[in-house]
């Protein structure tokens, strides 16, 4: 009896094993470009949640990035080096970031990576790369800390030499988002709304504090769990609060359930909300209840864009089965930005990777400077993208239409 | 504007549903003292069930009074199946097996059925929209009512009546109360305790079922992570109403669903408490009330009184 029951364990461990790494060995398998033209392979490391609730996001970015390293193949845009991408699932969660990011560093091969979505995974990964001196480019960290230290609002402090990024930060975006519902909107009374995460409490902390300013008032204040989908009780509140609009700090896989709740508690006013909900899954979540509610975003509509058209028309072409979302332009600079320093780096060596190509291409990264899709691309000194465009959305007809883009000026 | 009516059926309606999963916990705890940990997953992969029903079987726009029904039946038969065959090849070899054994077996069945549903049912990474009901929303006294919770609100009742009938006036029922008293001498008065504790696990699996679509039609989306939060408070629930007791599940879990409820309405107006008082922190106070309730009452609100135990 004894001896079975350890058989069945047995079995049942390997079995729970074999599908684990099962799973394992799909999210590395990120598309690998074959058109090589010879000589030397860099690999560009990418870090986003490929599974999960924020995945729409995540395969954008990785897809993206596939697309330029494929693209700089095809041009032979460095010569003697061929791109490839290693992509790795971080589901969101820091900890998971950290260990990819540790796994990165240790494949040699990897100059420079794009990534993560989350800033709470940002945070996370900033000193394994930093210690490495191994170049990260985020397209959607948006939490100012990241680049201009915990004390931002006081005293800017770069903490990490090799973090960059091509998305534009909450102390704008925040701002901007207040500015919008407040002068062109015309709402006086907002319920603010965040999920207590790095990124959502970041951003409705600079709306508050913006809003505030403009002459608003902030009726009510509450703080979710993003694990939860039940949010009848803060709906309920909402409605009671006399609010006129609701702004939500947090990502669209609670958005989209909150701001069909708050409708249905019977409060029909807009939700407004950051880039984390600017994807077509909070329509798919919202559902008809979502038609209004509104989104910033960082850059300008990549449609829009004369740069971004061969971006999209080479995305479609390629055929990956996802959507590129709110990302995808800026992975694609993100990456685009790493060819370029690594490009630098070669030439300068006489067109072979020098022995601590690494370190040279932070130095690289610094200088960097493009037409990318998302419009011109270099970074400042820490390290944020000089491109402050921020466009607002909203939904109409189940899709998002642009509503207003513009600067954030103090 | 007074809010509690409306607050008490959220909290209802929540709780009917933790009250759903819980007893699939209780039943089966209470017949082989076996925390199944894998019941979540049940529960999710019964609303699975109902969507493929709904995305596969039946032609686009077929009206949702049809569908409903189909895909409940749909829900029900995955549920059961998944239930059984975890019994059958995964708990049934342990029967007799240090008690840590099958615990760990659940939780590793748990997180194999989620995998599964992840890596193999299309589409399934992200989010799937579940269909909706027509209709606006119902006044009742101060509180509205949306269509999708109205399935819940029927469905709940009706599944506690009949599992109190199945249990208390049938023959299967009453060799079921046998067999959580005493499982030897049930066998040798003539009791199929096999047959019974398939019959536990497949009864457990149709409330899930039944929760698994309330909660697609309540909340709009299904998703392979939901069984996991949803179980540990279902779980919860089963200890808080005495885990054992068929009747305690219910409450249990509707007791859960108020107190998180109304901690999230509340909490923040008590004068000093304002910091504890969002939805962030519901469950902290949900799970004071438990660890109160286990300190002054080890057997749960209703206890687990041996006669009603199933």
């Amino acid at each position: 009896m004894r001896q079975r029951s350890l058989i069945a364990i047995t079995a049942a461990l390997a079995a729970g094993a074999l599908t684990l790494t099962a799973c394992g060995s799909r999210d590395e398998d990120g598309g690998s470009s074959d058109s090589g033209n010879g000589g030397t392979t860099v690999v560009i490391g990418v870090d986003a949640p490929l599974t999960g609730d924020l995945s729409a996001l995540g395969l954008g970015i990785k897809n993206s990035v596939d697309l330029a390293a494929k693209t700089a193949n095809e041009k032979k845009y460095v010569e003697g080096i061929t791109f490839k991408i290693e992509a790795l699932d971080d589901q969101g969660q820091a900890s998971v970031g950290q260990q990819n990011a540790t796994k990165l560093v240790a494949n040699d091969d990897v100059l420079g990576v794009v990534g993560p979505l989350n800033s709470s995974v940002g945070e996370s990964m900033q000193k394994v790369f930093d210690s490495a001196k191994l170049v990260e480019v985020s397209p959607a960290n948006t939490n100012p800390a990241l680049t201009q230290g915990v004390n931002w609002q006081t005293e800017k402090v770069r903490p990490y030499k090799s973090y960059f990024r091509t998305a534009t930060t909450d102390a704008i975006q925040g701002p901007f988002a207040a500015q919008y519902v407040y002068n062109d909107a015309k709402k006086k009374k907002v319920f603010v709304i965040d999920d207590k995460k790095t990124y959502g409490a970041g951003l409705a902390s600079t709306f508050t504090e913006e809003f505030k300013k403009l002459g608003g008032k902030v009726v009510g204040t509450e703080h979710i769990n993003p694990e939860s989908k039940d949010f009848s009780a803060v709906a309920t509140k909402v409605k009671n609060s006399g609010a006129d609009v609701v702004y939500y700090g947090g990502e669209y896989p609670q958005a989209g359930p909150l701001s069909k709740q708050i409708k249905e508690a019977g409060a029909k006013i807009p939700l407004v909300g950051g880039d984390g909900i600017y994807s077509a899954d909070f329509i798919k979540l919202a559902g008809a209840a979502g038609t209004g509610d509104l989104a910033t975003s960082v850059g300008a509509p990549v449609e829009d864009l004369p740069s971004a058209k061969e971006f999209v028309a080479n995305y479609e072409k390629a055929g990956y089965k996802e959507a590129y979302e709110a990302y995808g332009g800026y992975s694609y600079d993100s990456a685009w930005a790493i060819i370029e320093a690594v490009k630098k780096v070669v030439e300068d060596n006489d067109g072979k990777l020098p022995d601590d190509a690494r370190a040279k291409v932070v130095d690289a990264m610094q200088n960097v400077s493009f037409d990318g899709v998302t419009g011109k691309v270099s970074f400042d000194e820490f390290g944020d993208a000089t491109n402050k465009q921020l466009t607002v959305y909203s939904v109409k007809d189940g899709d998002w239409g642009t509503v207003k883009s513009g600067t954030f000026t103090g | 504007m007074n809010e509690l009516p409306q607050q008490l059926v959220n909290g209802l309606l929540l709780g009917s549903m933790y009250g759903l999963v819980a007893i699939g916990y209780t039943m089966v705890y209470g017949i082989v003292q076996l925390i199944n940990f894998a019941h979540g997953e049940i529960f999710m992969v019964g609303a699975f069930g109902a969507i493929t029903v709904h995305l596969y079987l039946l032609p686009d726009g077929t009206s949702i009074w049809v569908a409903l029904p189909l895909m409940l039946l749909g829900a029900v038969i995955v549920s059961v199946l998944v239930a059984i065959g975890a019994e059958r090849f995964a708990y049934r070899p342990l029967r007799g097996a240090p008690r840590l054994a099958p615990l760990i077996t659940a939780i590793g069945l748990s997180l194999a059925l989620q995998q599964a549903v992840w890596a193999f049912y299309p589409e399934a990474k992200s989010k799937l929209a579940f269909p909706q009901i027509e209709g606006g929303p119902f006044t009742i006294g101060g509180a509205t009512i949306q269509t999708g919770d109205i399935f819940l609100l029927i469905a709940a009742p009706i599944s506690m009546a009949f599992l109190a009938y199945f249990v208390m006036r049938t023959r299967t029922g009453r060799g079921m109360q046998a067999t959580a008293q005493d499982p030897d001498t049930a066998k040798l008065m003539g009791v199929n305790t096999d047959r019974i504790i398939v019959i536990a696990f497949a009864l457990g699996a149709v409330f899930a079922a039944v929760g698994g679509v309330a909660s697609g039609l309540k909340y709009g989306q299904i998703d392979f992570k939901m069984g996991f939060i949803l179980g540990l408070k279902a779980f919860t629930a089963a200890v808080l109403g005495g885990i054992g007791n068929i009747y305690g599940a219910m409450i249990g879990g509707l007791v859960l669903g108020i107190v998180e409820t109304l901690a999230t309405a509340y909490i923040a107006d008590i004068p000093g408490l304002h910091q504890f008082g969002s939805q962030s922190w519901a469950e902290v106070w949900a799970f004071i009330l438990l660890i109160l309730v286990l300190l002054f009452r080890p057997q749960g609100l209703l206890g687990e009184r041996v006669a009603d135990r199933a």
